[in-house]
């Protein structure tokens, strides 16, 4: 075989190893320890093999704010992050709002050669809300988008918001709602709760959230369209998702690795590393939405990775741009909030659950986002996206080693569990040894 | 004892509070000498920076270090950089390479002047002299003060004295000092306000919450009112000013509800009319000109504490460094 590649004992799903011969593009053959060869090596002992990452809420911010993050720089984190497939947000300079700019990014995503870079289209002529963009021509587009999406902004307008769901079915799109009542929002700073109104801080209602969550699953409803509802934050949204599933309706949702970790307690520091929309919530809200995630009311996690410039966070609270990284921490996260006590270890603690994490992050997103050559299982024929994770090691962050151009990480100085060793992105190593092949 | 910053009235204790106001106490009969001034602060500088218009605020500032012989520069900072001014990052170096040994700074943005004092950006003392809709600390002592000297002859805490709070609490961050502090100090506080105008989860403020300023009159030491801003109307937090007025309003009529002794406080600028009456602004029983004199007197107290020496260097009357 020429240029094959054997991956050397690592557990499938954490399950038991086996060594893994890609050749070409393509898993070629699973076989039992120590019995395959192949002309390259990478030693996953002790390793676990997922599926290659999938984020459906990337911001890339190129084209226009090359300062924060470029296509490049952001494959880069994607691809050290465990991701072989990114969806770029809409809310660049210009919106992806048409043809040439979504070609334009995916031609990028290609030169960069990381991972496969999807653009996102905007649902409204430059977010604006007003005017459906052409929704069609991004979709039949070289981009082939599928999901479309204001993200960042609320397709606030009910009729619009209708029209949208309906007009995609005809090449079977997703429209991503960021649910947030704009009026409800107006100058919000953080959770609106007993710690805003003791730091005099406008707060954000869960209600803006799940208001607008309660009106779009009954739109897809009503239309038999596809809505995807971007990171969920409160615990009220995972109930009206919940009761949408349980009627039927079309609805899937996500939430970001933050909303499982973070509380809006962070706020009182008034450091505005850990101002996001949506904010971060209450204890009992990352409860629910960690129930949610194992039970399936939310589909899957998306990173939300948001890059700003040092400026843009350096500065008081309420001057802050909103948003946090996350491609790079995402997988290490996840591992520490996918657990299940049924599969409790030796220590007693509750140990990770890799088949829950391959689909939140791998096989859902691909399935929402339709992407084909994503998200396969991990068997001989599929493409050969792979990520490979020792948990064996930590990760200590730190915003200056992050690969984006941007260091502003809620976890600096966090030790996470495990990192990500190597990476396959269609048969070939994006990452080997924790670092860029 | 007090640490290096003012930046909140809930991190003082019973015990830092009652040592400001004692010490205040004792500045305020020191400045009523001829020659006002104390030499504590010789060869000190102190910055005031101010990022919204406050001139009674800054100049009670600047008169309580002079006072104390400070060197004092006002900066005033037009906008922020919300307003596409110089950041506060670039001011707090600024300030920080001329070697200001305190801040006082007023912010619009609640928190800012807990960035300056921990973002690394300066070494100095800061002290809060108001950010957004969070605090006001050093309004809160100097309500304090004056309650003090008026319902307990000027010494010890507050315990057991009734106070009511009345207006736009929601947006109002001397509300929330006074709250923290009147509560630290003994007092037992209602907030009075349109319940539009009370922040979510007020019920869990050391308060009592009322909706109904008739109600809660009778039974009040000191009412504190609050100024009540045109802008709220745009917001929907009222119908209009005349309604506003009615309900929550102290008129002449509403300060007979209260006991004989109770008096009126208001921080200013007051809106004379809405939801004060001038017959109530200027009887004898509204003590805001006090107030204002109290405020220098506190904020000497605060510069004292934070930069100046011990106790015992106030003693020794003239005592050089």
């Amino acid at each position: 075989m020429s240029d094959s590649i054997l991956v050397r004992a690592g557990r499938p799903y954490g399950q038991e190893p086996v060594d893994i011969v890609i050749d070409g593009d393509r898993i070629a053959a699973i076989a039992e320890v120590g019995t395959a060869t192949a002309d390259r090596v990478l030693d996953a002992q002790g390793c676990v093999v997922l599926p290659g990452l999938v984020d459906l809420h990337t911001h890339l911010r190129e084209p226009g704010r090359e300062h924060a993050e470029t296509i490049e720089s952001g494959s880069r984190a994607a691809a050290l992050g465990g991701f072989t497939c990114v969806h770029a947000m809409a809310n660049t300079s210009p919106v992806a709002d048409t043809a040439g700019v979504v070609e334009q990014v995916w031609r990028r995503g290609i030169e960069c050669g990381l991972v496969d870079v999807r653009p996102v289209g905007a649902v409204t002529v430059g977010l604006e809300g007003r005017q459906m963009a052409e929704l069609g021509a991004m979709a039949s587009s070289a981009a082939a988008v599928r999901v479309f999406s204001d993200d960042g902004l609320c397709v606030h307008d009910p009729l619009l918001m209708r029209r949208a769901l309906e007009y995609v079915k005809a090449f079977d799109g997703v429209i991503a709602q960021h649910a947030q009542d704009p009026r409800l929002t107006e100058g919000a700073q953080m959770n609106e709760s007993e710690l805003s109104g003791r730091l005099g801080l406008a707060g954000w209602p869960a209600v803006a959230e799940e208001s607008i969550i309660a009106r779009d699953v009954l739109l897809a409803a009503h239309t038999g369209s596809r809505l995807h509802v971007c990171h969920v934050s409160t615990a009220g949204s995972v109930e009206v998702i919940r009761w949408a599933k349980s009627r039927g309706m079309p609805v899937t949702a996500e939430a970001t690795p933050h909303h499982l970790l973070l509380t809006e307690e962070l706020v009182s520091t008034f450091d505005p590393v850990y101002k996001v929309n949506p904010p971060l919530r209450r204890r009992a809200d990352v409860e629910a939405l960690r129930a949610a995630v194992l039970d399936g009311t939310i589909d899957i996690i998306a990173t939300d990775h948001a890059p700003h410039p040092r400026e843009d966070k350096d500065c008081e609270w309420a001057a802050a741009a909103m948003g946090m990284l996350g491609l790079e921490t995402a997988l290490g996260i996840a591992a520490q909030v996918v657990t299940r006590d049924e599969h409790t270890r030796g220590d007693g603690e509750p140990s990770t659950d890799w088949q829950a994490i391959a689909q939140l992050m791998s096989v859902a997103p691909a399935r929402i986002g339709r992407v084909a050559d994503q998200g396969q299982p991990i068997e001989p024929g599929s493409i050969a996206n792979l990520a490979i994770w020792d948990p064996s090691v930590e990760m200590t962050v730190s915003g200056e080693r992050l690969a984006s151009r941007s260091g502003n990480t809620p976890y600096a100085g966090f030790t996470l569990p495990g990192a990500v060793r190597h990476v396959l992105f269609r048969g070939r190593p994006s990452v080997v040894d924790g670092g860029l092949a | 004892m007090i640490g290096r910053h003012l930046l909140s009235a809930q991190d003082l204790t019973s015990a830092d509070a009652v040592r400001i106001l004692d010490t205040a106490g004792e500045l305020a009969t020191v400045t009523d000498r001829s020659v006002k001034k104390l030499p504590t602060l010789r060869g000190r500088t102190v910055v005031t920076l101010f990022f919204e218009d406050s001139t009674r605020t800054r100049i009670s500032f600047e008169l309580a270090a002079k006072r104390l012989s400070a060197d004092v520069i006002n900066f005033a900072a037009k906008g922020s950089s919300l307003s596409k001014g110089e950041s506060l990052k670039d001011t707090a170096l600024t300030l920080e390479a001329m070697g200001a040994d305190a801040v006082i700074i007023r912010h619009g943005a609640s928190g800012a002047p807990y960035r300056l004092a921990n973002a690394g950006w300066i070494q100095g003392s800061v002290i809060n002299a108001g950010d957004g809709t969070h605090e006001h600390p050093t309004q809160a002592l100097l309500d304090a003060f004056t309650l003090r000297n008026h319902l307990r002859a000027g010494s010890g805490d507050l315990a057991g004295a009734r106070v009511a709070i009345v207006g736009d609490i929601l947006h109002s961050r001397v509300a929330r000092s006074n709250v923290a502090l009147l509560r630290t100090l003994g007092a037992q506080v209602t907030v009075v306000a349109p319940p539009t105008l009370l922040p979510y989860g007020v019920d869990t403020w050391p308060c009592d919450v009322g909706y109904d300023i008739d109600d809660v009159l009778p039974h009040v030491d000191a009412v504190m009112m609050l100024r009540v801003q045109a802008e709220r109307m745009a917001g929907s937090y009222f119908p209009n000013e005349l309604e506003y007025s009615r309900r929550y309003g102290l008129d002449s009529r509403r300060m007979a509800l209260m006991p004989a002794e109770a008096i009126v406080l208001h921080p200013g600028p007051m809106n004379r009319g809405v939801e004060i009456s001038a017959e109530v602004a200027d009887s004898p029983r509204a003590v805001v000109v006090e107030q204002v004199t109290n405020g220098v007197h506190v904020r000497m107290a605060v510069l004292y504490l934070l930069l100046g020496g011990g106790p015992e260097e106030l003693m020794v009357e003239g005592a050089d460094r």
